[in-house]
């Protein structure tokens, strides 16, 4: 417990800036020029905090950091209960670094409705937080959830052609899975009596239970993730959407299936995660050598790292289930790394697509002669994308593939298979996009990178390789919290390890279904 | 009638109240002058409020009857549920003051009927005897026939009642022979006796025939599959602020009515009742979540989506138990607020001096009434069931009370057909936020209807900070018939 509410200020802070975005008055221009700013502040402001959060998080504890818990519903036991640990550290401070990113990035390229968008996006941001530091699935499922709401309105106002099915496919997409966990959620929480992830986190249910729990979990995360064969809605999304919101979604979105997948399935199934994780890691090398394939044949930018993200997101889904120290570690170094690298290459491909209006790979050429920061950059995240040593993409897909290759190491070769992969349609695109002869007028006289995205591409850059080089700034904070998701995953397993007690499921139900029937009734 | 004393009749003084004050305004509506001022209306709110504050002075443990025999009770069941209906009263006359004058619909009879159906459900709600809960049904849907064909010059108007009369009448031709047979088993109308008869012969066939009548009548009237066919139809034909009044109010009545039913005389055959309730449940949130996908009529939506909220609400009450009783009437509280917000605003939707309702014509409105648009986009998010909108918790609480009971099935199928329905309630939202913008509607200054939109809008979007006094209140209602459960045994 801390005397400060540092996470719920962390957490809220974007709605007061949405507050006074909705306060201003005046003219369309003077509108528009007030919101922009008071975005960018309050997205400033919520970036500082979560910085100075990261200076005050103990590297050392395993346990939760910044608890903070308050009475909600008290009749049903649920409560707002809000904590970090090393695995949701670093997540927030990608969501709160990449919400500020996307607000500079669209300073000129959102012209409509500007204050709605950047409402919309503090609402993001805001939703966003609260997954990542919720303690109660309640609250968590609230905020996971609520992140649709404006999400939908990103994509369907400020989005491309064919945003409309876009924004339909990715909301009822997620949706549909999120409904099968909320239903598993409601479960765990007859099973405890209680919706606090502490508690359920040290009370794993009957391997029977689990088995369809994990699944209803898995529906969730693996839409969200996104796994082949759902991750269909993600290249319409990618594409339609406006920069921002690519950015958000592919840097952000992505990552609360990763971080569901951590925060639950792992410890709180460790039975049925150790059933399935044959299902995961073919469907996770599936998706990594069959995505790869589809990304090289794309002629659409936005569409060729849309499905990169899928294959990377693989990675993610190998380590986790690996269920080794490296794996995980890998899993959430990917994650975050590919929260940068992807995040940054909408980004470069906003910067074209800003000039000439066109994603298409064949309109653009030889970019280096007159844009030479843009093609180093572009080259950086290029190479960064690919797991060159020295960038941050090197030591996540390495980990993943290292903790796989303990545990399964066929799965790992497999997947080991689409880094190469990785490599040849990354550095096609360079070669198409940036060097060789312009293949149309427009593209022979672009200007290059201005200042304002350059501030925005260059920290992107540093941090991949900042940690390209000193992975260790994220990993030693991350470990401690990870070694403990595994020995409850270990302890899981050896819980149930004895002779099963077909009795205990049914006990259980019963026992913990009535309680709340005899508390209410005697007031 | 031996030992009939005038104080039995005190329980009942809210409801004589609204009767007394439907007349008095109907005799005033003689006075030209007073119709023209407009203020009918005013004074019917003003009705529904005083009738609150009696409910809320008097005691919530009363019973009304004569002699041996109760008719009639006020427990904290029927207060509370008397409470949310004349909420709904006052939203439904304060979102159509503006609609009425402007169609010349300003007959002093509107609110007279209004006050009278609302009487009558809360008879409904009170009723403890089968004559008692024949009559209030009876004198809420006689209101509601004339009401639906309020619109006399109107064809569909007229079609809308017609329909509603011969199938409501149907209804309670069901109703009332489920009544006689269980009567006639029983030997008694009042609820204490069947419950006793039903304690000692939980499987007498005649009285689970009367039953599966009594809930069929019953059915009709909270519009479920496959009782539901006058909905689209009459929601269509009436004239929408009747059709508002439809939607937010009588519902609550009878679903009060079905758990009275269900829980007091009937607890004891509750294995009986429970599989018709799912199949009702079940059966209507599927088909209304289809069917309003290819609705491009407002009302017509609204209609499927409150044949589908209705299958949500029953849900509850399906899982048998306190909870659940106590999270279908928070739903359908939830329900009702969004309703009313959402019908404010459609009462307002009007260009060229005529009303739209269809949803095309609603293209681009975010552009040309933010205002009203963004408060139609968050009704309808939280009516599709998204977080953090007050229409998850609804749904949230229903799902928790079936799975406690077990009801895995019930809750998967309630779970996937919400997904369905979010995409016609999306539909809604990408009309009026991502298509291209028509002409701007007309302005629509009332303070009232504002206001009702307003309070509904800031409801749905607050309602997540501070959950617990309306799920306690809900608690409270659904606690009664346990409570004396617990006291009988």
């Amino acid at each position: 417990m801390t005397d400060f509410p540092l996470l719920s200020l962390l957490t809220f802070l974007p709605l007061f800036g949405v507050a006074f975005l909705l306060g201003i008055r005046g003219d369309q221009d003077v509108v528009e020029r007030n919101a922009r700013y008071v975005a960018l502040y309050t997205s400033f402001f919520t970036f500082a905090l979560s910085v100075y959060m990261l200076m005050r998080f103990n590297p050392y504890d395993d346990g939760f950091q910044f608890v903070e818990r308050y009475e909600w519903l008290p009749s049903l036991n649920i409560v707002y209960q809000l904590g970090i640990d090393g695995i949701s550290l670093f997540f927030i401070l990608l969501s709160t670094f990449l919400t500020m990113t996307c607000i500079l990035m669209s300073w000129q390229s959102v012209k409509t409705r500007v204050r709605e968008y950047m409402v919309a996006f503090l609402i993001l941001e805001s939703f966003m937080l609260g997954t990542f530091c919720a303690l109660d699935a309640v609250l968590f499922y609230v905020f996971f959830e609520g992140v649709l709401i404006p999400m939908f309105l990103i994509i369907g106002i400020w989005g491309g052609a064919r945003r409309v099915y876009a924004s339909y496919k990715f909301f009822l997409y997620t949706l549909l899975g999120s409904v099968l966990m909320l239903l598993a959620l409601i479960v765990l929480y007859f099973q405890n009596g209680t919706s606090d992830l502490l508690t359920l986190l040290e009370n794993p249910v009957s391997p029977s239970l689990q088995f369809w729990l994990w699944l209803a979990f898995f529906a969730s995360f693996a839409v969200k993730m996104p796994m082949w064969p759902v991750h269909t809605w993600l290249p319409d999304a990618h594409v339609e959407a406006p920069t921002g919101g690519s950015v958000i979604l592919a840097g952000v979105l992505l990552k609360m299936g990763g971080y569901g997948f951590l925060r639950f399935s792992l410890p709180m199934f460790p039975d049925a995660s150790t059933f399935f994780m044959p299902l995961v890691m073919s469907l996770s090398v599936v998706a990594i050598i069959y995505t790869s394939l589809v990304a090289l044949v794309q002629d659409d930018m936005k569409k060729m790292i849309a499905y990169s993200s899928v294959a990377h997101m693989g990675f993610v889904t190998l380590g986790i289930f690996s269920a080794t120290a490296q794996g995980i570690q890998g899993g959430i170094f990917q994650m975050l790394s590919h929260g940068l690298i992807s995040a940054a290459l909408f980004l470069i491909v906003g910067v074209l697509y800003d000039r000439l209006h066109s994603r298409e790979i064949a309109k653009y050429g030889g970019l280096v002669k007159n844009m030479p920061k843009y093609a180093t950059l572009f080259m950086i995240f290029m190479l960064g994308s690919v797991g060159l040593p020295g960038t941050s993409g090197f030591v996540g897909e390495f980990l993943s593939l290292l903790g796989t290759f303990t545990a399964a190491p066929v799965f790992a070769v497999l997947g080991a298979s689409g880094i190469v992969l990785g490599a040849a349609y990354m550095l096609w695109l360079y070669r198409r996009v940036v060097f060789g002869t312009p293949n149309t007028e427009e593209a022979a006289g672009l200007k290059d990178v201005n200042w304002r995205e350059m501030t925005v591409l260059v920290p992107l850059a540093g941090l991949v390789l900042f940690l390209g080089i000193f992975p260790n700034a994220v990993l030693s904070r991350t470990e401690p919290s990870v070694q403990r998701v595994i020995s409850q995953y270990q302890n899981g397993l050896e819980r149930y390890a004895g002779p099963k007690d077909p009795l205990s499921r049914g006990h259980d139900e019963t026992g913990h279904g009535k309680t709340r029937v005899e508390e209410g009734a005697p007031e | 009638m031996n030992g009939f004393e005038w104080a039995q009749m005190y329980p009942m003084i809210p409801e004589a109240f609204l009767a007394l004050s439907a007349m008095v305004l109907l005799v005033s509506g003689t006075f030209p002058a007073v119709v023209r001022s407009g203020l009918i209306p005013v004074l019917g709110i003003l009705a529904a409020f005083t009738s609150c504050i009696f409910i809320l002075g008097m005691d919530w443990g009363l019973a009304g009857g004569g002699g041996e025999t109760t008719f009639f009770v006020l427990d904290s069941f029927a207060a509370i549920v008397k409470l949310m209906l004349l909420v709904g009263v006052m939203a439904s006359l304060a979102i159509s003051t503006g609609y009425l004058r402007l169609e010349n619909l300003r007959e002093p009879e509107y609110t007279a009927l209004i006050l009278l159906a609302a009487a009558g459900m809360m008879i409904m709600v009170s009723a403890s005897n089968l004559l008692i809960l024949y009559m209030g049904i009876e004198l809420q849907a006689l209101s509601l026939y004339i009401l639906a064909a309020f619109y006399r010059d109107s064809p569909r108007s007229a079609e809308a009642g017609i329909k509603y009369f011969v199938l409501g009448a149907l209804s309670s031709g069901l109703l009332l022979y489920g009544c006689s047979l269980i009567y006639g088993v029983s030997g008694t109308l009042d609820f204490a006796g069947i419950g006793t008869y039903t304690d000692q012969n939980p499987g007498d066939l005649l009285l689970l025939t009367g039953l599966v009548f009594l809930i069929a009548g019953l059915a009709f009237k909270i519009s479920v599959v496959p009782f539901h066919m006058w909905t689209p139809d009459v929601y269509d034909g009436a004239p929408t602020p009747v059709t508002a009044y439809f939607s937010i109010v009588p519902k609550l009545a009878a679903i009060a009515l079905l758990a009275r039913v269900l829980f007091d005389p009937f607890a004891a055959v509750e294995d009986q009742w429970r599989p018709i309730l799912w199949f009702l449940s079940a059966s209507s949130m599927i088909l209304a979540s289809f069917a309003a996908l290819r609705q491009d009529n407002l009302k017509r939506l609204l209609a499927y989506s409150s044949i589908g909220n209705m299958g949500y609400a029953l849900l509850g009450i399906t899982a048998g138990s306190v909870t659940g009783l106590g999270t279908a009437l928070f739903y359908v509280l939830i329900y009702m607020v969004m309703t009313a917000g959402t019908f404010g605003c459609v009462l307002a939707l009007r260009r060229d001096e005529r009303e739209i309702t269809d949803i095309p014509d609603l293209a681009g409105l975010s552009r040309t009434n933010p205002y009203m648009a963004w408060a139609l986009a968050l009704l309808m998010f939280s009516l599709a069931g998204i977080p953090p909108l007050a229409g998850f918790f609804g749904k949230l609480l229903v799902f928790q009370a079936a799975i406690a009971e077990g009801m895995i099935v019930l809750a998967v199928i309630g779970v996937l057909t919400s997904v369905v329905a979010a995409y016609y309630y999306l539909r809604v939202i990408k009309v009026m936020f991502f298509d291209a913008p028509k002409d701007p509607l007309d302005p629509s200054p009332e303070f009232a209807r504002r206001a009702v939109v307003l309070v509904s809008v800031l409801f749905v979007l607050f309602f997540l900070i501070k959950p617990a006094p309306v799920l306690e209140m809900t608690d409270m209602a659904s606690d009664t018939f346990f409570y004396e459960a617990a006291n009988d045994g």
